[in-house]
């Protein structure tokens, strides 16, 4: 972009600068995995002795294990309602067009401008009349909705590039509605709707608000957990989870990065 | 029995296929708008009922008289603005220079930097928020940093505090400023930049004139996310503010779980939401206003 200009000084400050910033964003999620593998209560760094006591304590525990197998359980179903939902409304908006469509795009959008914590009380209020405060259903609810704009924003661009002219062929063969969209639609954006169920999924692992009002017992999800420990002491075992977490991301990044090249 | 034009029952049998079609498509809706109206609207609303009931239920102005005479309140709306606009002006300064390499780097290079950039976007913010706690503390790496360059001889107080709130706020809305920003730099055309090269204009000047304008656009969503996210976020500041940083969010939690006051906590919520929107449309405002300054140049 710059290419016209010969100030060499000016590119090079530039680049130091970004490098810099780079850095900057890149640095908490990196300090941590030394952490994990030290074997002192202090978080010394660099550590002075190597262990895996804090992975130990990790996987050892009942009550992080119980809150790993929540958030896992909660992310699935989180995808598994989310995606459906925004890929028939996508349609709807898409088949639908002009003012009806761009209405409801909004609307469907709405959740994700909204702050975390007003839908996180409102929530609270709304369960506790319905006495379902700390049961899975009530997170689920939560984050379902926190899905929904994440999911439509993934899929109405593929839905929209979509040559509809296949499904009318279809429906002008004989074929239903619902035969038409799952026996063609859907396997043509079978990529994009597993980059869909994925956002979701990582959307609700790393929800945290409406968990923390809405969540208890059983029900308490990873970030619930680690929020509240971090609120107190500054326990290592967070250290090994946050490690964990990141590799897991790195993976998923690479793996969606990898199947877009080609 | 009376005949009917085959042509005129054609039309008909048409439209009805067609509202048939219609209907059949905002029913296919149907489960997002129920999920997103009993899942968001109505709490929203809920939140409304309730700042004006009191504790037994019965209707009532003082959750309002109560918190708008409270120097408390006045407080909390002064560090939620004070900690946005501290945030967006961090992310400006940071994140326009990061943004300008990003969009002169080769396209390739610029790919592999973007991955670098979202990779914080998809680490737990927890995760995030615990890793500078770890660098930020008394003895923590930053402040061994300092002090072996020599350029503070007792630790800074880095964490529990609005600067360390502050960092963790700007790093988690920095790539959400430069994502926007970046891609309207990619977008300019760059005969003008060439344009201006070649007719003299400095790197600076070129910079400021003609590269900042074409992107403002970009800019302007960016500021309006960092903003308007900011004005409500609620777990950097519990961790990293350590009860120094008393924004309306933290006043939400606070009133609900320690006084159990529903109602007040509701007053708060709705007080919040419409800062937001007083939020939204200044920078809508602004925008408008803008353009129409523009409009008359051209």
């Amino acid at each position: 972009m710059l290419e016209s200009f010969d100030n060499r000084g000016f590119k090079i400050a530039m680049w130091i600068i970004a490098a810099l910033i780079l850095g900057f964003l890149i640095l908490p999620t990196l300090i941590v995995v030394p952490l994990s593998f030290s074997g002192s209560d202090l978080l010394e760094f660099p550590p002075s002795t190597f262990s895996l006591r804090w992975y130990q304590s990790f996987f050892g525990s009942t009550s992080w294990m119980l809150a790993l197998k929540t958030s896992l359980l909660l992310g699935a179903l989180t995808a598994l309602l989310a995606v459906p939902v925004s890929l028939a409304a996508c349609i709807a908006m898409n088949r639908l067009g002009g003012i009806k469509s761009r209405v409801l795009y909004t609307y469907v959008l709405s959740p994700s401008v909204i702050p975390g914590i007003l839908l996180a009380i409102g929530l609270f209020f709304v369960l506790a009349k319905l006495k379902l405060i700390g049961t899975l259903s009530g997170v689920l609810v939560g984050h379902v909705v926190l899905a929904i704009p994440v999911t439509t924003i993934v899929l109405f661009p593929a839905v929209s590039r979509f040559d509809w002219g296949q499904v009318d062929a279809a429906r002008s063969l004989g074929a239903g509605w619902l035969r038409a969209i799952t026996g063609i639609l859907v396997p043509q954006l079978n990529f994009t709707l597993l980059t869909a169920a994925l956002m979701a999924f990582l959307t609700s692992l790393d929800e945290a608000v409406v968990s923390i009002f809405v969540a208890a017992g059983d029900s308490a999800t990873l970030p619930k957990l680690m929020f509240l420990s971090l609120r107190d002491q500054i326990d290592p075992t967070i250290a090994a989870i946050s490690t964990l977490w990141t590799v897991l991301v790195v993976a998923v990044v690479l793996l969606v990065n990898a199947r877009r090249a080609p | 029995m009376t005949r009917i034009d085959p042509a005129v029952s054609a039309t008909a049998d048409l439209r009805r296929d067609l509202r048939r079609e219609t209907a059949f498509f905002l029913s296919l809706s149907l489960p997002a708008l129920v999920l997103v109206g009993l899942c968001a609207m109505l709490p929203i609303l809920w939140i409304l009922r309730q700042s004006f009931l009191t504790l037994r239920g019965t209707y009532t102005l003082s959750n309002w008289e109560k918190l708008l005479s409270s120097d408390l309140t006045w407080r909390a709306i002064w560090s939620t603005v004070e900690l946005s606009a501290g945030t967006l002006v961090l992310c400006c300064i940071l994140g326009l220079p990061l943004a300008l390499a990003l969009a002169s780097a080769p396209q390739k290079l610029a790919n592999r930097l973007l991955v670098l950039l979202m990779l914080p976007l998809w680490t737990s913010i927890l995760v995030r928020t615990y890793g500078w706690l770890v660098l930020l503390r008394r003895d923590g790496l930053v402040n061994q940093g300092l002090q072996s360059i020599g350029l503070t001889d007792t630790p800074l107080a880095l964490v529990y505090n609005f600067t360390g709130t502050l960092i963790g706020m700007v790093h988690f809305m920095l790539p959400l400023f430069v994502l926007p920003t970046y891609a309207a730099l990619r977008d300019i055309d760059h005969n003008t930049i060439r344009a201006s090269a070649s007719m003299g204009a400095s790197l600076p000047r070129t910079l400021v004139s003609v590269v900042l304008p074409l992107a403002a656009g970009g800019i302007r969503s960016g500021s309006m996310i960092v903003f308007i996210y900011t004005l409500g976020f609620f777990i950097t500041p519990a961790i990293l503010g350590g009860g120094q940083v008393n924004p309306i969010a933290i006043r939400i939690e606070r009133t609900l779980s320690t006084f159990q006051n529903w109602g007040a906590a509701s007053a708060l919520g709705i007080l919040l939401l419409l800062l937001v929107a007083l939020a939204a449309a200044l920078l809508v405002g602004v925008r408008h206003l803008l353009s129409r300054r523009g409009g008359h140049h051209a």
